[in-house]
């Protein structure tokens, strides 16, 4: 075992030594703030520099009533259509918007004369208000007052509860999950690749630069095997610490800097003073802190520790699963472009679970697919992993840590046999019968 | 004592026998040859002394034991095919080696500074590999190979990219170290190499020894009783005891005769014999070469035929 350290050591120190390792480590959590602060920064300056824009209204039904708001500043026009037309020309304006007299019951021929195609989500938020429109107006024939009116619109938020086992309520939320079980399974996905291919490189350096046979005269190849894959996980396991602990301490940061800036903040507490004594207002700002308290307080009921424990064990069962088989994979070959031909089907277990994730765990987690995708070895990785959230029988999780255990072993057992006879071979023309017979040779 | 004995030896892969009940005796402080042509199975007895590959069949003794996991750390290795750790500093490289060979780490580091400044190349302890030529890099592969000062170095083609001086500066070295008490195993099939270091030899031929023993013994074992003189004057053998072999003028009146004696007749009898015909110069017996045996036993000739192949060259 004293030879395992040393060479766990070399491939440890070997990699962390790099320039490549250092930039690396700290590029990377510099990239996740840098979009946060540049979405919020533009965030800011839109909302800064947005304007209503003006639209011509040209009422000849006479029947409608155009608020301006944030989006929109209507200006009426009491102008003939040809006039009309020729105002909004001279103009910048957005659009003119033209309204024939028209019967509320076939409202025809209604249409909107522009210079530039306008987006159509512009077009969307002025047909709606058309409609809506219409709507109340033919409710309004029906004779039904405006309090009616407004009581048939309410506003529904589903709260969600689990009921467990004992009868208990917890609320949950299933976005949150779903945001946490898609991070993670995705994050899994991205280790147990980089990683392995890591390994898989180093492999294939050793028996192109020729030092393995002298390696293999000190330790035994598996012992060589093992103090690679070994040494790579635990330079993953640091740069992800240092990650999470640079991602989480800048994105806080830059979160912080641009939220006091944020110009809703500032004017939702400005609507906060105002309108603090209108009490229809103050109940929506309630709903409103309402959710986010509760979103708070499903957050704060999820199990992270358990999360967390999960993640690492199938980010190191997953790592070391595919990481034999990348190093089988090294050892077989010559070069990189050699690998690849093995190297994908090495990865589509991997790709299933990955793609499994987004199709079955995050839209039915409980499913009977869901199960057997977070249960068998290849893709448990992946998918236990986004599964974790939504809450998993303890025996369902037993078992697929179980199985990965095997499942592990049985990898580096078979990547092992095939390893210690394709170090020693350059210049073989490698196939699957070959590596079967590999696998098969005795000493 | 001998260093190695290998009794029987046999490898079998899945299309053919690499190794065929191979025996042979290494004593302990001697050089000894390990030849035969490529594919003959030299590298497949080589790996498995050094436990990278098991055999099937077969036993090996390492200085009176049975071959263990425990002796790696007793046995030096030199590849044919060798190479380092490019990125890799030359002393980090040296530690890391040493250590996989047992060494602690205070050990390691005396020994490796030893040796680098046994080559002078003190100063190269912060260069990369890949930095290094082709002759260096050498140099510190075979650092690597001898600084845990092994019992028993197995050196495949050692000369291979060593140009002339540094590989006078490694035979050096390697007569050192036997002078030290190591025993060497080279595996070449460079015949000068054979000729002027090896005390005792294995020939190796399609996965079977077809030969081995002392240089000295071996050679005598294929010498044909053939001389070489060279002489003023021509004369006329006596048929009865003489075969002539080849006859050409050196300079002026100076002729190289070879000849044939038969079985039987001595050196000292044949210098006899030549001074009442001639005027003798020189006289020397003409014993095979290496090269001479070792091409013609892999040729697949008998013994007869190896015999006539000898007078001829």
């Amino acid at each position: 075992m004293n030879k395992v350290w040393l060479i766990i050591q070399r491939e440890f120190l070997n990699r962390v030594q790099k320039k490549s390792f250092l930039i690396a480590t700290i590029l990377v959590p510099l990239i996740f703030p840098a979009i946060i602060g540049g979405l919020g920064y533009l965030a800011f300056k839109e909302s800064e520099t947005a304007k209503a824009e003006t639209v011509h209204v040209l009422d000849e039904s006479k029947l409608f009533k155009f608020e301006s708001n944030k989006k929109f500043n209507f200006v009426a026009v009491d102008l003939p259509l040809d006039q009309a037309k020729k105002v909004y020309n001279e103009t910048k304006d957005l659009a003119l918007l033209y309204i024939p007299a028209i019967d509320i019951n076939k409202p025809d021929g209604i249409a909107i004369y522009t210079k530039e195609n306008p987006s159509i989500e512009k077009v969307g938020d002025l047909e709606g208000n058309i409609a809506g429109q219409i709507h109340d107006l033919k409710l309004k024939e029906y004779n039904i007052d405006e309090a009616i009116l407004k009581s048939l619109r309410p506003k529904v938020n589903l709260k969600q509860f689990n009921l467990t086992d004992t009868g208990e309520e917890k609320s949950s939320s299933s976005g949150l999950l779903y945001g946490l079980g898609f991070v993670l399974g995705i994050l899994i996905y991205m280790f147990v690749l980089i990683y392995g291919i890591q390994i898989m490189q180093g492999v294939i350096d050793e028996k192109t630069s020729k030092i393995v046979e002298v390696i293999v005269s000190s330790v035994k190849p598996f012992q060589l095997m093992l103090g690679k894959i070994l040494g790579i996980a635990s330079v993953g396991l640091l740069q992800f610490t240092i990650w999470i602990i640079l991602i989480s301490v800048l994105s806080s940061v830059s979160m912080g800097y641009f939220s006091t800036k944020l110009p809703q903040q500032q004017a939702m507490e400005q609507v906060n003073k105002q309108l603090a004594n209108d009490p229809e207002m103050k109940e929506a700002m309630g709903q409103q802190n309402g959710k986010i308290t509760e979103f708070l307080s499903n957050a704060s009921e999820i199990p992270f520790g358990k999360i967390a424990f999960v993640f690492v064990f199938y980010f190191l069962g997953g790592y070391l699963l595919y990481g034999a088989l990348f190093a089988a994979v090294g050892s077989a070959v010559d070069s990189q472009q050699e690998a690849q031909q093995f190297q994908f089907p090495v990865t589509i277990p991997l790709l299933i679970g990955y793609m499994g994730l987004f199709l079955f765990i995050l839209r039915d987690p409980h499913g009977p697919v869901s199960f057997w995708l977070s249960v068998i070895p290849f893709t448990s990785p992946v998918a236990m992993v986004g599964r974790i959230a939504f809450g998993v029988p303890a025996w369902e999780l037993a078992l697929s840590m179980a199985l990965l255990i095997g499942g592990f072993l049985l990898t580096t057992w078979v990547a092992g046999r095939i390893y210690r006879v394709g170090i020693l071979m350059t210049g073989t023309k490698v196939s699957y019968k070959v590596l079967a017979k590999w696998f098969m040779q005795k000493g | 004592m001998n260093a190695l004995e290998a009794r029987n030896v046999t490898k079998q892969y899945a299309t053919h026998k690499a190794l065929d009940s191979v025996s042979i005796t290494i004593p302990e402080k001697t050089i000894y040859g390990l030849l035969g042509p490529n594919g003959a199975g030299k590298t497949t007895l080589i790996r498995i002394i050094n436990q990278i590959i098991t055999s099937e069949a077969g036993s090996i003794e390492i200085f009176g034991e049975p071959l263990q996991e425990k002796h790696v750390g007793i046995i030096g290795y030199l590849p044919e095919e060798r190479g380092l750790y490019k990125k890799m500093k030359v002393g980090d490289q040296l530690m890391y080696l040493a250590q996989l060979k047992g060494l602690s780490r205070k050990d390691a580091l005396a020994r490796i500074k030893v040796w680098l400044e046994k080559f002078e190349i003190k100063d190269w302890w912060n260069k990369k590999v890949e930095d290094l030529s082709k002759g260096m890099a050498q140099k510190v592969q075979f650092i690597s190979t001898v600084m845990h000062e092994p019992r028993l170095i197995i050196l495949d083609e050692p000369f291979s990219g060593f140009d002339p001086v540094n590989a006078q500066l490694i035979t050096e070295k390697i007569l050192e170290l036997k002078e030290n008490g190591s025993t060497i195993i080279f595996s070449t099939h460079r015949m000068e190499t054979v000729e002027s270091l090896c005390d005792h030899i294995a020939l190796i031929n399609k996965s079977k020894k077809i030969l081995e023993g002392p240089k000295k013994q071996v050679k005598a074992q294929y010498k044909t009783n053939t001389f070489v003189v060279e002489h003023k004057g021509a004369f006329t053998l006596p048929n009865h005891r003489y075969e002539l072999v080849g006859q050409n003028v050196v300079e002026d009146n100076l002729i190289s005769t070879t000849l044939k004696a038969q079985d039987g007749i001595k050196g000292n009898e044949v210098i006899r014999d030549l001074i009442d015909l001639t005027e003798v110069h020189s006289f020397q017996e003409k014993l095979p070469t290496m090269a001479d045996i070792f091409i013609s036993l892999v040729k697949g000739e008998g013994d007869e035929a190896l015999k006539k192949h000898l007078l001829e060259v």
